[in-house]
């Protein structure tokens, strides 16, 4: 049985151009808005972020989740009630509804790691369509309509957020901000005990690591980071819905890493990019889209299992 | 009882044990799959749904009825199923045990979309079998005659695979090589081809209950799509190291569910999650499974 391939080994002298490249897409996004939608290009940060987060788990800690919706509708439903409701300024109530996907994920990801692999990804599941039927029900989440009309509001009570460009720095600062930290995280003494857990378990154990309270950190993480997606999501499209919380979400971010990339810094971004985008042009198409989401998932693991970002590492020789 | 009219009590009751029957089949086609390829076949629901369209082809198209189709459509499913291992499942089988779970996956969203776009969301009706109209009157409660054939069906599939495979020769190759393919290879047997069956075996099973599930819920693209997350809960709550224990596990969890309904109905969608939960935090290798 061969592991989740991993495009590349981290040494630390190697690091300078993904530092670089971090420089070079920072630029991108923050130029982006002059060709694309800023709209848009928000939606593929809030993505974008929730693929890292995805990432963090399956690609270092080696976690396949398949319930990760459940982090960003909760934050999305926390972040809107707590700004709409509550009367929250916009950058406590991202905090707050990303404090709300932590302790999820505690509780959560106390179950979850209990079990390994394929239960791993069953068990996330079944947890996800439990939350997906509690906001169902619950009234405060208006069931099929949604938290409507979320205000944008203003950040620290002074810089008006429905002026589009300060949106878009306050969603590209929170995006640049939760990339720089996981980028940290998997180049720190404790992504490498994540990334020896992954190779083999065994041996982190023997070698004295408490493997549990690795993969929870792991996992509390990065639903956190998947939290802070979804809470800043709701505030850009000032709406919180089902959708965000539904397991197709959850199969849709793992696409996005899959099709980026698995274990690849980048991958994810790019992923979220190339599937936003798609889904922008195949919207009008319907049931469509979602067979060739299922066309993609098929392509990658048979033929493209290193991902765009991870082909690329792959024939640059650098870890990406 | 309890202050429940015993008719509610027994109908809901019934509807839990029916729920469990599908539960009790598709659990243990999964548990089967899972036995020998190591692999979730998160297509299982998609392919549940895709025996119910057969049986909707097979009466509307052809004139067909019920009673062959439950023969026909397994078959014609699990050639599809076995189309699928041989040319995609069995290139992964030295990768990873989760690409097997994105790759059917991402039949799955294949398989659904396409059906939705053809068939949109709303259910196509499938009519009972004349021989099961009707129902008898068991003194406390009305028993509809088709819902007693499910639930007898359901039993006797599930026992009647329970002994192939524990108690025949070839449930014991089967079981031996799901502890060790090599050793069992070279014994002269054809582990390969017995893969490729035992995944057929499995598809048509989820296909067999997919033409059961036709005249009782609509026939719709949707409808596998969150049954089988339900009974991913219930293979998590049995564990998959038993036949015996995932076909006890789909009965009892479907019976839960159903008294949920009459106690507590704002519950009954997510007890099953629940029990699980409590499950993983006492015995988190499953009721009857082993920890590996």
């Amino acid at each position: 049985m061969t592991a989740i391939p991993t495009p590349f080994t981290p040494a630390t002298n190697k690091m300078r151009h993904q530092r670089l490249a971090i420089v070079v897409m920072a630029v991108i996004f923050l130029l982006a808005p002059l060709v694309v939608y800023p709209v848009f290009m928000m939606k593929v940060m809030c993505f974008a972020l929730f693929a890292c987060a995805f990432n963090l788990l399956i690609g270092f800690g080696g976690l396949l989740s398949f319930g990760h919706a459940m982090f960003l509708g909760t934050a999305g439903y926390v972040s809107a009630h707590a700004a709409k409701v509550w009367g929250f300024t916009p950058e406590l109530a991202v905090l707050f509804a990303t404090a709300a996907a932590s302790l999820l994920g505690v509780l959560t990801g106390l179950l979850a790691i209990r079990r390994q692999g394929i239960y791993f990804a069953m068990i996330t599941l079944a947890l996800a369509q439990m939350v997906f039927f509690f906001y169902l029900q619950a009234p405060f989440t208006h069931g099929e309509d949604g938290i409507q009309g979320v205000p944008r509001g203003k950040l620290f009570g002074v810089v008006d957020l429905n002026q589009p460009l300060a949106m878009y720095g306050f969603v590209l600062a929170i995006f640049l901000g939760g990339f720089l930290l996981i980028y940290r995280i998997v180049h720190s003494p404790f992504g490498q005990v994540l990334k020896a857990i992954r190779e083999n378990e065994s041996r982190a154990i023997s070698l004295g690591y408490d493997v549990d309270r690795y993969k929870l950190l792991a996992f509390v993480l990065s639903a956190s980071l998947a939290g802070l997606a979804g809470g800043t999501k709701a505030l850009v499209f000032q709406l919180a819905s089902l959708t965000d919380a539904h397991w197709s979400m959850s199969g849709e971010v793992v696409l996005m890493t899959l099709l980026g990339g698995l274990g690849t810094i980048f991958g994810p971004v790019a992923g979220a990019v190339i599937i936003v985008t798609m889904e922008n042009y195949l919207s009008q198409l319907g049931a469509w889209v979602s067979v060739v989401q299922g066309v993609i998932f098929v392509v990658c693991v048979l033929a493209f299992r290193r991902g765009v970002i991870g082909e690329i590492a792959h024939a640059l020789k650098k870890p990406l | 009882m309890f202050g429940i009219p015993t008719q509610a009590l027994f109908g809901q009751l019934l509807i839990g044990l029916i729920n469990g029957s599908f539960y009790a089949l598709l659990s243990l086609g999964l548990a089967v799959i899972f036995g020998l390829l190591n692999i979730i076949n998160f297509t299982h629901g998609a392919q549940y749904m895709l025996g119910a369209f057969a049986a909707y082809f097979l009466l509307n198209k052809l004139g067909v009825g019920y009673w062959w189709s439950l023969l026909i459509a397994p078959v014609a499913v699990g050639a599809i199923g076995i189309a699928i291992e041989r040319l995609m499942l069995a290139r992964l089988y030295k990768l990873d045990h989760l690409y097997g779970l994105l790759l059917t996956f991402g039949l799955a969203l294949i398989i659904q979309g396409t059906f939705r776009h053809e068939f949109g969301s709303a259910g196509l009706p499938y009519s009972m079998p004349q021989e099961l109209v009707g129902g008898r009157n068991l003194g406390f409660m009305f028993l509809p005659n088709y819902r007693a054939w499910v639930i007898v069906a359901s039993l006797a599939i599930c026992l009647g695979t329970w002994f192939v495979i524990e108690r025949t020769k070839l449930g014991a190759y089967l079981r031996a090589a799901t502890e060790n393919p090599q050793l069992v290879q070279s014994f002269g047997i054809n582990v390969p081809r017995m893969i490729m069956l035992t995944y057929g075996f499995g598809v048509g099973l989820a296909a067999f209950a997919g033409v059961m599930a036709a005249p009782i819920y609509q026939v719709s693209p949707q409808m596998g799509s969150d049954l089988i997350i339900v009974v991913f809960a219930v293979v998590v709550i049995g564990g998959m190291g038993s036949i015996l224990g995932s076909i006890v596990t789909g009965f009892g969890v479907g019976l839960i569910e159903g008294l949920t309904k009459v106690f507590y109905p704002e519950a009954s969608n997510t007890v099953i999650f629940i029990i699980m939960a409590i499950v993983l935090l006492i015995k988190p290798a499953g009721l009857f499974g082993t920890q590996k």
